[in-house]
């Protein structure tokens, strides 16, 4: 099983996050791994738990806050619900280290082919959707600025 | 706490689930709705969202299809006899719903885009001709919002008060509570006949004797209860029923707005334009009468025809059966649910139509319906479009499960099953 690494671009992480979900025979696997990764990811400190940083979902709602450190990007999120909380845990782990520029061309492409597809469609409202735009929109933003 | 439904009810309700002529009767419905064969991520459907839009009988597919091969016209409008036969369509599916509801009169029934377009019409109108500056609206905290918005704005336009009369902890709104809050500005009460939430059914009768003694005008929004149960506008007293067809087993975009007569001939029109004047003039306008005033431009012609198949088939399949065994079903699902660990229902109260909602300690609504669906099971989670009623438990959202006609005990047991595999996962 390949692991994500902090040196990978984006692109390579993803790949890496595909694989890993390749070793799982089921559904159920799949949404115990992610279940697993939403309980991992350390929870939001309050100070960025922030109506600012809160994107509205019908369903559930996602909290993302952005840093810039040396010329990077960093993420960190939260979710009411684990199931999204588990995605979030794996989008920003793939664009958490990487500069906007990089960010900003390269396209989310793994949760579409590791088969949840229907997560990311707007008529989920679970916030993912809205927290990729969010996150594209802040790369965007520290580019214009450096 | 929930009280558990006595152990003499449970075991009729077994010999009732287990007599093999309704598991027939069952499993012949259940061939009438093609949907219900479809496969969801790899298991079969089990549909239990039919409070948020009921599936449709093969007759009513058709029957929508056929108008438009066989009967297409604009109706009130031609000479030719396809008009003719596309008039009396609609009109005949209005006298279908008159009988179906028991009204006085086919004038009383006007066909709208669905219950919240209707209320939104009865919003307009008597904001109109009734509700001044320093009136009061009544409605409740159990209202879809699709009752309680049109009336907050209409409020807030006039510089009237919303006054909200609160349910109890089993989600139960008693006459009494409703009178306790009438006073002598009151002017209209808006109130839903069951709750699409917590699945309380509200005493119409009774609480439409106490406005009307006071001159109060009702509207009760009737999209959850007339599903379940035969309903009666004469009965009932109130003064106007609104009800969406896609609920009713008929297709979407369509609904009704029942009203008594003589209060529409007050009512001014929502939309103006064609199909509802008499006579227009450069500088005036008059108007035709109900309902033709209230039915501007092209009506959805094929949606009235289809809800009329829907009605004539809810009549045929005879509400005394659909009520058993929904009735059955609701006790089955409420007693396996209740069996759950942690698992607490909203809206306990003995009089529900047949839905359940309920919240699991610790688990979020969205990751339970989540793992429902890759099970093929399909409910809704979220606020429903009540969030006062999530404010008033304090919550974001449930789960709810609401079941129909064509719901069996099988799928019962594959949701008590699935909740219990998503407890797993998700533990
Ligand atoms: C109680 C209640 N009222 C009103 C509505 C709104 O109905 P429609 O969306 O068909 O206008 C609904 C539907 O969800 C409902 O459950």
């Amino acid at each position: 099983m390949m692991t994500v690494r902090d040196d990978m671009s984006i692109d390579e992480k993803q790949m890496a996050l595909v694989e890993t979900f390749e070793f799982f025979d089921d559904w159920t696997d799949r949404y115990e791994h992610i279940i697993s990764l939403g309980k991992e990811l350390p929870p939001l400190s309050d100070e960025f738990k922030t109506e600012a940083n809160l994107i509205k979902g019908c369903q559930s709602q996602v909290w993302l806050h952005a840093e810039m450190k040396d010329g990077k990007l960093f993420f960190s999120a939260d979710s009411d619900a684990i199931i999204t909380k588990g995605l979030i845990s794996m989008i920003i782990q793939v664009f958490s280290g990487h500069s906007p520029e990089e960010i900003i061309n390269t396209e989310l492409s793994f949760i579409d082919r590791i088969g949840l597809k229907e997560h990311l469609s707007p008529t989920r409202s679970n916030g993912l959707l809205s927290m990729v735009k969010q996150l594209k929109f802040y790369a965007i933003a520290f580019s214009a600025k450096s | 706490m929930h009280t558990l439904p006595n152990v003499f009810k449970f075991f009729r309700m077994h010999e009732t689930l287990k007599n093999t002529d309704t598991i027939r009767r069952i499993h012949e419905i259940r061939d009438e709705f093609p949907i219900l064969r479809e496969m969801v991520n790899g298991e079969p459907l089990v549909y239990l969202d039919s409070a948020a839009t009921a599936q449709k009988p093969e007759v009513v597919i058709s029957s929508i299809a056929n108008y438009y091969r066989q009967s297409n016209s604009n109706v009130h409008r031609g000479v030719h006899s396809l008009s003719q036969t596309a008039t009396a369509l609609y009109e005949d599916a209005r006298t279908t719903v008159k009988e179906f509801i028991n009204a006085r009169y086919a004038e009383e029934i006007i066909f709208t885009k669905g219950t919240t377009d209707s209320i939104n019409l009865l919003a307009h109108g008597l904001g109109k001709i009734l509700i001044d500056q320093g009136d009061e609206i009544l409605t409740t905290e159990m209202e879809h919002h699709s009752n309680f918005v049109p009336w907050q704005a209409l409020a807030l336009e006039k510089k009237a008060t919303l006054k909200i009369i609160r349910f109890d902890d089993k989600g139960e709104i008693k006459p009494s509570d409703v009178e306790s809050m009438i006073s002598e500005k009151t002017r209209l009460l808006a109130i839903t006949h069951a709750s699409n939430t917590l699945g309380s059914i509200n005493d119409i009768k009774e609480i439409v004797n106490i406005c009307h003694a006071k001159n109060i005008l009702v509207v009760v929004d009737g999209a959850q209860y007339i599903p379940h149960a035969q309903i009666d506008v004469q009965d009932l007293n109130c003064d106007f029923y609104v009800f969406s067809a896609h609920k009713l087993f008929g297709p979407t975009g369509t609904g009704v707005l029942y009203g008594n007569r003589k209060l529409l001939n007050q009512l001014p029109p929502y939309q103006t334009g064609g199909g509802m004047i008499s006579e227009v003039g450069l500088q005036s306008t008059e108007y035709a009468s109900s309902p033709q005033v209230f039915e501007a431009g092209t009506p959805n012609i094929a949606g009235v025809v289809g809800m009329a198949v829907a009605i004539k088939y809810l009549q045929e399949t005879g509400y005394a059966f659909i009520e058993a065994h929904e009735k059955n079903l609701l006790r089955l699902a409420t007693e396996k649910l209740l069996q759950i660990p942690g698992l607490k229902i909203i809206g306990t109260s003995e009089n529900k139509v047949p839905l359940i909602s309920f919240v699991v300690k610790g688990l979020h609504p969205f990751d339970i319906g989540s793992l429902l669906d890759q099970m093929g099971i399909a409910v809704r989670t979220g606020h429903h479009c009540t969030q006062p009623i999530m404010t008033r438990y304090g919550i974001s959202g449930t789960v709810r499960a609401s079941f129909a006609f064509y719901n069996t005990a099988d799928e019962v047991e594959r949701l008590y099953q699935g909740i219990l595999k998503a407890l797993k996962i998700l533990s």
